[in-house]
């Protein structure tokens, strides 16, 4: 499995880039030392599990015989997938996803640039003041993130069921309301990471720019943006991850409103088919799926980035 | 500060240039777009703390963001009093599972990042690929094959199926190999060894001190990944006893529409709980940002 992606490979290479040189190997023994407990950590906690859900998603529990003697394993090969591909739910809560995605992604990495820019244009004061405020979201986490939102869309107790124009708890709102609740978890996140990256730009670059005539949007975009396109696209891998293993916000607005069902997103999939219908195979493949096609996708924005940056 | 001052200065007066300046980038348009991102950022947490100060009557009766009656005591008597006090039961927990956790994570993934940026053995280079894998792998994927590993352990709704999956952190250790290549000079590690030093001794006594802000960087933001994981813990436990706060929480919040009284608890115990990490935040500063720093300039 680790060695067939992509990903694994060209983060291989960049170890050849910065490695110490002439160290001789009498070193090895500590080095050891050092890496065993997170190698173990890895090979326990990451690595054992990957194959273990490869290994499950290719069986089925059936009851054999009349069902005396309890439900044993059948090798049902690719039977497992074709069920979850072909069921119903999976594809709802997969468009739900890639709907959510293609709104989310944007709308925060744009707004946490948007923010990082102007922090950083000459004109700003108080940066420090900005920073932090936007950042303070970042520090709730996703359950709580949820209840406040939950209750600040509820009619009777939060201002936004009354000024929306939409029901945000509604089977229209809901997707709105669940992209607002993660923008507003993660903008702040992202900008300090930009505005970081921005830091580092050379003061000349932009010093040049400027008696060049260029203005400050200009500038932005012509000199700052190129600049930081590393750390942009490692937000960018980090936030496409996120947005497919979305399950704590809906999950959290299902005591809110009955808009979300239990298979709302592929995530919500997996927990409802493994712990509510009992079903370990299909859940697996559901999760190896959800694996797949994040590695996958991760692995292909970090190529494209590889190639930019050249 | 000073600096920031001597360009706002020069843009004031020094307009000599002919071209007249955009007016999205004047001075009011840019604090005025600043204000709506900072009161979008921090208006969810004043409801939040205006809210834990209201009895369940009032939140039907008074508007979102104003204060009530003072009624925070008898929320926060009702919420530590709640199920022979389970609330406290929950914050021990968040800060063994995020606290201890981050601690010995970091310092796990500090070690290894350590090792493959400075130290030549042989698999350094598939471990560090393996490792960023791992940072591929998205953890709601692991946690029906680390539930299920953890059945046949006998680890289910025990400390150690939360605790242990979670110290792992390959990103922790993609950081610590860049903050290692950029605070720790080989020239120092050579200097201790000639001294004599093991290894070992080096890596704690010379090169971890070194690495110190990226080291507290990593051990922040595993802090807050922890005490922010929901999955794992869900679907391990099921005494709630065990439980961090985000799922105590949420058991609560999943009671509110049948017995509203839960509304007031929810609310304060989510005050309690954020507090803590915005006020490490706010402590931290200096570390956490002059560690993401260190990890950017790569």
């Amino acid at each position: 499995m680790s060695r067939s992606l992509p990903g694994a490979r060209s983060g291989g290479r960049a170890v050849l880039d910065g490695g110490p040189s002439g160290r001789t190997s009498r070193l090895g023994g500590a080095a050891v030392l050092l890496c065993a407990p997170f190698a173990l950590l890895l090979l326990g906690t990451v690595l054992a599990p990957v194959t273990y859900a490869l290994y499950l998603s290719l069986f089925t529990e059936r009851l054999s015989g009349l069902g005396f003697s309890g439900p044993s394993s059948v090798f049902v090969a690719f039977g497992n997938y074709a069920d979850v591909v072909t069921d119903p739910d999976f594809l709802h809560g997969v468009g739900n996803v890639a709907l959510y995605a293609v709104i989310q992604v944007p709308l925060m990495l744009g707004g946490a640039l948007v923010v990082a820019l102007l922090i950083d244009s000459a004109v700003a004061r108080l940066k420090q003041v900005w920073l932090l405020a936007v950042f303070l979201p970042y520090a709730v986490p996703g359950v709580i993130a949820g209840l406040i939102w939950g209750y600040l869309y509820s009619p009777g107790i939060g201002p936004i069921s009354s000024i929306a124009p939409i029901d945000p708890l509604g089977a229209n709102g809901i997707l709105p309301s669940v992209v607002n609740i993660a923008t507003w978890q993660w903008m702040g996140y992202n900008m300090i990471i930009f505005y970081t990256a921005l830091q580092t730009v050379p003061r000349e670059l932009l010093e040049a720019a400027r008696v060049d005539g260029a203005g400050p949007i200009r500038t932005a975009l012509s000199v700052k943006l190129p600049s930081i396109r590393p750390t942009l696209f490692v937000g960018l891998v980090f936030t496409i991850i996120g947005a497919l293993q979305l399950f704590t916000e809906p999950l959290v607005l299902r005591s809110f409103t009955g808009a979300v069902t239990s298979t709302w997103t592929p995530s919500l999939y997996v927990y409802d088919s493994a712990f509510v219908a009992g079903d370990y195979g299909r859940a697996a493949a559901a999760s190896v799926l959800l694996g797949l096609v994040s590695a996958v996708l991760s692995a292909v924005v970090m190529r494209i980035s590889a190639r930019r940056s050249r | 500060m000073s600096a920031a001052t001597t360009v706002n200065g020069t843009g004031r007066n020094g307009r000599r240039g002919r071209k007249e300046p955009s007016p999205w980038t004047s001075r009011a348009v840019v604090h005025a777009m600043l204000g709506i991102a900072a009161l979008y950022s921090v208006l969810p947490l004043v409801w939040l703390v205006t809210s834990s100060t209201k009895s369940l009557g009032e939140f039907s009766t008074t508007s979102a963001f104003e204060f009530a009656d003072w009624n925070l005591p008898a929320n926060l008597r009702a919420l530590f009093s709640e199920a022979d006090g389970v609330f406290l039961a929950w914050t021990r927990n968040s800060v063994l599972y995020a606290g201890v956790g981050a601690v010995l994570g970091a310092l796990i993934c500090t070690a290894c990042g350590y090792a493959v940026a400075k130290l030549e053995f042989p698999g350094r280079r598939t471990l560090f690929a393996v490792t960023l894998t791992g940072v591929l792998v998205p953890t709601t994927a692991l946690a029906l094959p680390l539930y299920l590993m953890a059945s046949e352990l006998r680890l289910v709704d025990t400390f150690w199926a939360v605790f242990l999956p979670l110290l792992t952190n390959p990103f922790g250790v993609y950081l610590a190999r860049v903050y290692a290549e950029a605070a720790v000079p080989d020239e120092a590690l050579e200097a201790a060894r000639i001294d004599g030093s093991g290894e070992l001794r080096t890596f704690f006594r010379v090169a971890l001190p070194m690495m110190r802000p990226g080291f507290v960087t990593i051990i922040l933001f595993q802090f807050v990944q922890i005490w922010n994981n929901f999955f794992l813990p869900l679907v391990m436990l099921t005494d709630p006893r065990l439980f961090p706060l985000s799922l105590g929480l949420y058991q609560w919040s999943t009671r509110v529409s049948q017995f509203p009284q839960y509304n007031p608890l929810v609310i304060t115990g989510s005050l309690l709980a954020v507090f803590p990490i915005i006020v490490a935040f706010l402590v931290l500063q200096r570390q956490w940002r002059s560690g993401l720093t260190a990890g950017s300039v790569k």
